[in-house]
């Protein structure tokens, strides 16, 4: 499939004078249409702020202060490539919702609380589709809706009178409102529970398939997305440690971080032994460590890993990226 | 519902038949309906089921935060009153919240947290011994080096930190059992083993009893010896973690195993049944529950006599039980 969206380069930091922190450093990414790129990271890897730059809705004292975002535009909506880290209000004004938008975490807080649901589907689809008529809005709310099994006679509800997961779904729902090629979720099935989690997802699986949007699909819940994404990119400290196919990341892991949080999650069915997780804490983004900034929780640190910054690049067996000096010097042996 | 685990131990503490009705405005929600947990000296007890399910509350029950309305509960065989708990119950039963940026003093240091409930339940004189045994109970939650810990403040800590503070706190007073209401679920993905490592350690080395509540199968499975399955203020399923988890028998418990993140599930055979418009289904409103079985509108098994009546315990050895009609017969066959 053709590119939809690249990050070149892209870093996001917190102004504050002398004291600025850099949230996201020389991030790349690249998304094919129609691809769900699943983005892991713990609390404070940059992951959030990494999507809000992505779809230009970072607000001071955050702040782009370094590379590109490139949204490679379908023949079919008028084609040509636009930098999204370039482009004025008005010029992205024109590209949210029809090309690309967002479900957030919390959908009572996305969702107006003193307009019933039909009312905020008409004023997405009015703004983009200028003329439409009464009850093409209202056939399109329904059809919306019953994407993500909520009966149309439910569009005249506020959302406080909603479940919470009815809420999320809706909030899908809105998202696919003008048929966008592009769906940022920040962990949208957080909130939930494991049921309608298990729904949410399924739906997501289901649309994709029919519609063919791409999804970038943020979560700390890293098995969450080893069952939803093509691919997965892990962030650690405002960078991507690895990325690569989900199975591989799966089964192969080639960061030590990207191991030890895969083994952070017990099993389901397969039998039990004691497991660890990973020793320390995540570090602090306004003082991260030098070098590789997980080096002080790695158990397969080199001499050179507290002074030299790994770059992502291939691994060996050409299983995606991963930005470790293992893979740079695999010969040398561990230290500790 | 009086029918005692066959151990022969008495229990630390137990419901029995615990019912809990709220009044809220002119209805009253049916939040737990005759509920039964027995918890026992070096053992732990995990409690799942969706949020609403009534998990919580018969955690607050069991710490006599309310009083029941009905059933009983008992510490060390002999039940209590329904007034308010004497500061032996509070020294002997003690409660660990979700969130633990929530739950210590953020304007006093570590130290002022855990000599708090030291002086009040008189286990130390003076300051320096209160020192000492804060410096302790630091190291029992492997806070090391202690004395470092002491004089900081909660924000000075992680999330992890601040948890086993907490969890220090609660021992401060050498409780008989820990009542641990999502004791992880707010804390980083990579520390969280270390967390029931603990708990696992402190059931080894202590002999406390715990109850672990959580939405989360895998670490229920990972942590706790037996698991009760509650929905909709109904205590549905129990017994050891293997039976319930490995062969449910209750299709409430199937459709919960079934919807918990799985990386090992094979996702070729998933995501092509039930997605988009199917759902599958929400938990009832409290204030107006089904009769009989709340489980019944979602039930894919459900039989006219699920509406009747709220199945009896039946027993299906091994200390396995469930409530359900379909087992009611006594055959203890599954129904996958």
């Amino acid at each position: 499939m053709s590119v939809l969206l690249e990050a070149q380069g892209l870093c996001v930091d917190y102004l504050g004078g002398e004291r600025s922190v850099r949230a996201c450093a020389e991030v790349d990414l690249t998304l094919r249409r129609g691809e769900i790129l699943g983005i892991a990271g713990e609390s404070g890897s940059g992951k959030s702020t990494l999507i809000t730059a992505l779809t230009q809705l970072q607000r001071p004292p955050a702040a782009i202060t370094a590379g590109r975002i490139l949204l490679h535009r379908d023949d079919a909506d008028g084609g040509g490539t636009v930098d999204l880290t370039a482009a004025d209000e008005k010029r992205l004004r024109a590209l949210r919702w029809r090309e690309m938008s967002i479900v957030l975490q919390s959908a009572m807080d996305a969702l107006n609380p003193v307009m019933r649901l039909s009312a905020q589907f008409a004023d997405v689809l009015r703004e983009h589709r200028r003329g439409i008529t009464k009850e093409a809005v209202a056939a399109r709310t329904a059809e919306l809706l019953g994407m993500v099994g909520i009966p149309a006679e439910r569009s005249g509800a506020y959302p406080h009178e909603m479940s919470g997961g009815m809420r999320q779904r809706a909030t899908i729902a809105l998202a696919l409102a003008c048929d966008p090629a592009l769906v940022v979720m920040d962990e949208p099935t957080t909130a939930v529970d494991v049921v309608m989690q298990r729904q949410i997802m399924k739906q997501i699986l289901g649309l994709r398939r029919r519609l063919g949007f791409a999804v970038v699909f943020v979560t700390h819940d890293l098995s969450l997305l080893l069952e939803l994404a093509d691919r997965i990119a892990i962030m650690y400290a405002g960078r991507i440690v690895e990325i690569g196919a989900a199975r591989a990341i799966h089964d192969a892991p080639q960061h030590p971080y990207t191991r030890g949080l895969r083994d952070s999650f017990p099993p389901l069915h397969a039998p039990l032994s004691v497991l660890h997780g990973i020793p320390g804490t995540p570090p602090d983004p306004a003082d991260p460590p030098p070098g590789c900034a997980f080096h002080p929780r790695c158990d397969r640190r080199l001499d050179a890993c507290d002074r030299r910054l790994p770059r992502l690049g291939p691994v060996a067996d050409g299983r995606g990226l991963a930005a470790c000096l293992l893979h740079e010097h695999p010969e040398e042996a561990p230290v500790s | 519902m009086t029918d005692l685990k066959p151990d022969t131990e008495t229990p630390v503490l137990e419901a029995v038949a615990a019912t809990k009705h709220f009044a809220a405005g002119g209805a009253t929600v049916r939040a737990v309906e005759e509920a039964s947990v027995a918890l026992h000296r070096g053992r732990i007890v995990a409690l799942v089921g969706e949020s609403g399910s009534g998990k919580t509350t018969v955690a607050r029950l069991l710490a006599r935060m309310y009083p029941v309305t009905g059933g009983e509960i008992r510490l060390d065989g002999s039940p209590v009153g329904r007034g308010h708990p004497d500061r032996e119950y509070l020294r002997r039963v003690q409660l660990i919240f979700q969130d633990p940026f929530a739950s210590l003093h953020p304007g006093k240091t570590v130290l002022h947290n855990l000599e708090r409930p030291l002086r009040i339940h008189g286990h130390v004189r003076d300051r320096a011994e209160a020192r000492a045994r804060a410096a302790e109970l630091l190291e029992r939650v492997s806070l090391l080096p202690a004395k470092e810990f002491l004089d900081k403040l909660p924000h000075q800590l992680s999330g992890g930190q601040r948890q086993r503070v907490v969890i220090a706190r609660a021992l401060a007073v050498r409780p008989a059992v820990l009542l641990g209401d999502e004791p992880i679920s707010m804390l980083d993905v990579s520390i969280r083993l270390d967390m029931l490592n603990l708990l696992t350690k402190l059931r080894d080395e202590e002999g406390l009893a715990l109850l672990y509540i959580t939405h989360d199968i895998a670490s229920a499975r990972y942590l706790c010896d037996d698991v009760q399955v509650m929905y909709a203020g109904q205590m549905v399923e129990g017994g050891p973690k293997e039976d319930v988890i490995q062969r449910p028998a209750h299709p409430y418990t199937q459709l919960l195993v079934d919807a918990s993140p799985d990386p090992a599930r094979d996702r070729a055979a998933d995501g092509t049944a039930d997605e988009d418009g199917t759902t599958l289904g929400e938990p009832p409103n409290l204030a107006d529950p089904p009769s009989g079985c709340r489980f019944r509108p979602r039930c894919p098994h459900a039989m006219a006599v699920c509406a009747e009546a709220f199945p009896p315990r039946t027993e299906l050895g091994g200390g396995h039980w469930a409530h359900c009609w379909l087992h009611a017969d006594g055959s203890g066959v599954t129904t996958t």
